[in-house]
């Protein structure tokens, strides 16, 4: 056929990946949950890409949100809390050839693995960030979160939340060497699938917050957006997240923006009078460190020696 | 001061050149004088011809300390020996001090003893600022004192007859006395002087050439005694390194393509090596965002294909165990080293010690089989990489390398490494993977298994730190997690049955055996030897397998009346007040010998900071055999 490769050739009979292909252990997350969405919508976006399932691999750390991997019949790391953003990092490093995912929540990305978070938007490797933000901590039953609202009653704040939440959107904006970053909701399908296909799409770290509902602790938190879809933001640019137009008009609330403007990202990210949906930046030309790392891939067993045969004799008497 | 050829001549033929085996020599400077190039210099041309020679920088603390000062000496030891030389020694036998206030640091680290040949830049002496002249006359009286044998040299001046900047000339002009003293040919060393400065263009090398020249004439002419400590060349090819460059050599032999650090003394110059060797053969160091960060994308590395290293300090490694517990639980292949320094907490970090041991093996939470290799000489510093790596990919998990900042820091010379093509990684298996052999397809007897890499078709799994059941899929079933942790456990004790017993350096039975790991070998031997000669009945082994064991320990042990371990980390002096034989803490390796093989084994450990010089040993087991002959 043309355009494709000769060692594709041999690859006959071609082979078709279904949904089910991509499709792990039955999902345990509760009825309701808005983790199904994004499952559903990344199982969906490989079949439509047709991803090796083999070629495909997800990182997580610890949370409800990092069961994510077991529910994928990909390659998967289910990690340590917080942590899994270095490990994604690691394996990118030596794999331009994996389809990769980062599934983390808010505990996970902005509490304990904050540190991570900051360094691997900088780092700019090429994969998918997926940020399931509940507004809680729902696995270890309900501890308030750094983006959990203020006045927010929990376990470890019964009287409420005493802090204003953090902004994970705000926070990745100010991220040297940021290169996409996106917001999108699990109740809204289409534009969910959108927003994680453009993610997968761009080179670079694409970071996508998902505001998730959970049906067991923060069930309020969302109901109102959801009902009242004037309380999100539609982001539209040709360069932007795709949106059938006749999805659009269901949110009343529309803006032109255009995603290379970081100024502007950043006002809108930071305005508090709704939940901007759609792409908020993009630079397609951010460094990229994976190039660095995988400049050497592909050195003969030879070459080495003889590399490090070089090293030694500097050090002969 | 002029010194002619006829003047050289006559105190030549007057000095005597007494024959030794082995001498100490050290030079000290302000930072940035080039005593440290100067040190390497002269070994290095020791070590060509022949000699035997372990070198110790003398680092100071801060980056730029204040000159003349007792915290700035910056430096080289050089213990130099006809045969083999294992550690850095007792006391100095001459020191070149460029100014006098930078020897006190080696006094109060005990480094000079009454006798020691002390060379001195006598230039202080006629400074302008009276406050320098006193103390520096104040010091000389001091030194007299001490019965250090001074020798005021003219260093500076004699400098400034071929430089204007005698700070940067001072280093040549000293490796002209030491080449003098220790009756190197000359010729040789010329040759070596212009070949390194052959870049820098002829005025240079003339300047050196002449600095060096002036320094030897002068030791011609005014020093009586010198010295020559015999040489023979080896037939074989030498390399000569620090233990830290032998890691990173090691690293790059095994094949290891991803080295994974955040900077932290002393094990950062590991990571400095590789930084600029590394990428030749493909590979890269990454200097995370901190030590956890390292781990993890270490072992994202390993996981997807390679097996990587991370390389940390004791700090560096409390904050790692969570993820070693990881790479245990989930069988990731990685090579961890940690260069130890001196704890608890922030420490010494610059100085040697041995405290880590419990913490690699005991530091994760639940029980997390780990395999933990000490070596014990610069050469096994290279070796041991190799091993690691291929124990980490046969056993598949994390394996352990516990060295020393004296390993770190001290050279010494080895027979050059014969690279093979089979101590490299294989390159990542991308076959097709029977779709019928789970993840975890434990072996039931070894509880070994082989991994799917990614992109091995018919191999997807999910890795997690959670218990889990062949297939890798979550299990909280008690059967299922007692038999996967008998499963990780089991592996060492395979590992251990594929061991041979340590050797006994000495005889198989006697009175005392006395037990060392890492970088206390040649101490531990050179003073056991010295007993031994003298007719006592005392044995030593060293241990390079930490986690699992060598076998046969206790065989070993019960052919002595007494073992005692020598180490370089804390334990409970016997008779200090409160302690008794009940709430005395031993060292750490005499900790685990005493639980593995319910041996009465006693300990020695002390914390100086520094090596323990063989000196010390001798003295500890010297009392011991006074102890025993009074028992008697």
């Amino acid at each position: 056929m043309q355009g494709l490769r000769n060692e594709w050739e041999a690859e006959a009979p071609q082979r078709t990946c279904t949904l089910e292909d991509y499709q792990g252990a039955a999902p345990r997350w509760c009825p309701g949950c808005g983790d199904h969405a994004v499952l559903n919508a990344v199982q969906k976006l490989a079949r439509d890409k047709q991803l090796p399932p083999e070629k495909t691999m997800v990182v997580s750390g610890i949370g409800c949100s990092s069961r994510f991997p077991h529910y994928m019949s990909t390659y998967g790391f289910h990690g340590l809390h917080g942590r899994a953003f270095p490990v994604a990092c690691g394996v990118r490093s030596r794999r331009p050839d994996l389809h990769m995912f980062v599934v983390t929540g808010d505990g996970d990305c902005c509490a304990i693995g904050t540190a991570h978070w900051i360094h691997a938007i900088r780092y700019n490797m090429d994969f998918t960030v997926l940020l399931l933000d509940n507004n809680i901590y729902g696995l270890t039953k309900n501890q308030t979160s750094p983006t959990t609202h203020i006045g927010e009653k929990s376990n470890t704040h019964p009287r409420g939340n005493v802090l204003p939440p953090l902004n994970p959107l705000s926070v990745t904006l100010g991220i040297t060497n940021a290169s996409f970053v996106a917001q999108t909701v699990d109740w809204n399908p289409p534009h969910l699938f959108n927003t994680i296909r453009s993610a997968y799409e761009h080179k670079g770290t694409s970071f996508v917050r998902i505001l998730q509902r959970c049906p067991h602790f923060t069930q309020h938190i969302f109901a109102e957006a959801q009902n009242d879809m004037s309380q999100c933001r539609l982001l539209l640019h040709e360069d932007g997240i795709p949106l059938d137009p006749q999805l659009q008009r269901l949110f009343p609330n529309r803006t032109a923006h255009n995603p290379n403007d970081l100024a502007a990202a950043r006002r809108i990210a930071s305005s508090e009078d709704a939940y901007p949906v759609g792409l908020l930046y993009r630079d397609p030309n951010a460094a990229r460190y994976d190039l660095q790392t995988q400049a050497g891939l592909g050195r003969s067993q030879a070459e080495k020696m003889a590399a490090t045969e070089k090293w030694l004799s500097r050090y002969e008497l | 001061m002029s010194t002619s050829t006829a003047d050289a001549e006559i105190a030549k033929s007057a000095s005597a050149v007494q024959i030794v085996d082995q001498h100490i020599v050290e030079i000290v400077s302000d930072s940035g004088e080039g005593a440290q190039t100067c040190g390497q210099m002269f070994a290095d041309l020791c070590a060509r011809n022949g000699n035997g020679i372990w070198t110790v920088e003398i680092i100071p603390a801060e980056i730029e300390p204040p000159s003349r000062s007792r915290a700035g000496a910056s430096g080289n030891r050089i213990r130099l020996g006809t045969k083999p030389v294992t550690n850095a020694g007792d006391c100095a036998d001459i020191v070149v001090a460029l100014n006098e206030q930078v020897l006190y640091s080696r006094i109060d680290a005990g480094a000079l003893r009454a006798g020691t040949v002390v060379f001195v830049d006598r230039t202080w002496a006629e400074s302008d600022d009276a406050d320098i002249r006193a103390r520096y006359a104040e010091a000389m009286k001091d030194f007299n004192d001490r019965n250090y044998f001074v020798v005021e040299a003219p260093i500076e001046s004699e400098c400034r007859k071929h430089t204007d900047d005698p700070r940067k000339g001072k280093n040549m002009w000293v490796l002209g006395l030491l080449c003098a003293i220790y009756d190197l040919d000359r010729g040789g060393v010329n040759d070596n002087i212009t070949k390194r400065f052959a870049k820098k263009g002829d005025a240079v090398v003339k300047k050196n050439l002449d600095l060096f020249a002036d320094g030897y004439d002068w030791t011609l002419a005014h020093v009586q005694q010198r010295y020559r400590v015999p040489a023979k060349k080896s037939t074989q090819p030498m390399v000569v390194m620090n233990g830290n460059q032998a890691l990173g050599l090691g690293v790059m032999a095994a094949g290891i393509e991803v080295c994974s650090m955040y900077p932290i003394t002393p094990a950062t110059s590991v990571s400095h090596f590789l930084a600029t060797a590394l990428q030749e053969t493909g590979g890269f160091v990454h200097q995370a965002e901190d030590e956890i960060a390292a781990i993890g994308f270490a072992i994202g590395a390993s996981y997807a294909g390679k097996t990587a290293v991370t390389v940390t300090s004791g700090p560096g490694l409390a904050l790692k165990t969570e993820f070693l517990g990881y790479a245990v639980m989930a069988e990731v292949p990685l090579v961890v080293i940690v260069v130890q320094r001196g704890g608890p907490s922030t420490g010494l970090p610059t100085k040697i010690e041995q405290g880590d041991l419990l913490a690699a093996l005991y530091a994760s939470p639940g029980d997390s089989p780990k395999i933990i290799l000490a070596p014990a000489t610069i050469e096994e510093c290279f070796h041991f990489v190799i091993t690691a790596r291929k124990l980490a990919e046969e056993f598949r998990g994390p394996v352990m390398i516990l060295t020393d900042a004296n390993l770190a820091t001290g050279q010494q010379p080895f027979p050059k490494p014969q690279l093979q093509a089979d101590w490299l990684a294989a390159p990542v298996d991308q076959a097709h993977w029977d779709e019928k052999v789970p993840p975890f397809d434990w072996d039931a007897e070894t509880g070994l298994s082989k991994r799917p890499i990614p992109g091995q078709r018919g191999g997807e799994y999910i890795l997690t730190g959670l218990a889990h059941d062949e297939e890798s899929h979550v299990a909280y079933e008690s059967a299922i997690n007692q038999k996967t942790m008998e499963m990780r456990s089991r592996k060492l004790a395979v590992l251990q049955s594929a061991l041979q017993p340590p050797e006994v350096h000495g005889d198989a039975s006697g009175d005392l055996l006395v037990i060392g790991w890492g970088s206390t070998l040649g101490a531990i031997e050179e003073a056991v030897d010295i007993l031994r000669a003298e007719g006592k009945r005392v044995s030593s082994i060293h241990l390079r397998f930490l986690s699992p064991m060598e076998p046969g320990l206790k065989a070993i042990f019960q052919n002595f009346k007494n073992v005692m371990t020598v180490e370089v980390n804390y334990s409970d002096p016997v008779g200090a007040p409160y302690i008794t034989p009940e709430s005395r803490r031993y060292s750490q390796l005499a900790q685990l010998l005493r639980s593995q093989t319910l041996t009465d084994i006693d300990c020695w450990s002390q914390v100086p900071g520094s090596p323990i010089p063989p000196s010390r040993i001798l003295a500890e087991l010297r009392r011991r055999f006074d102890m025993l002959t009074k028992e008697n």
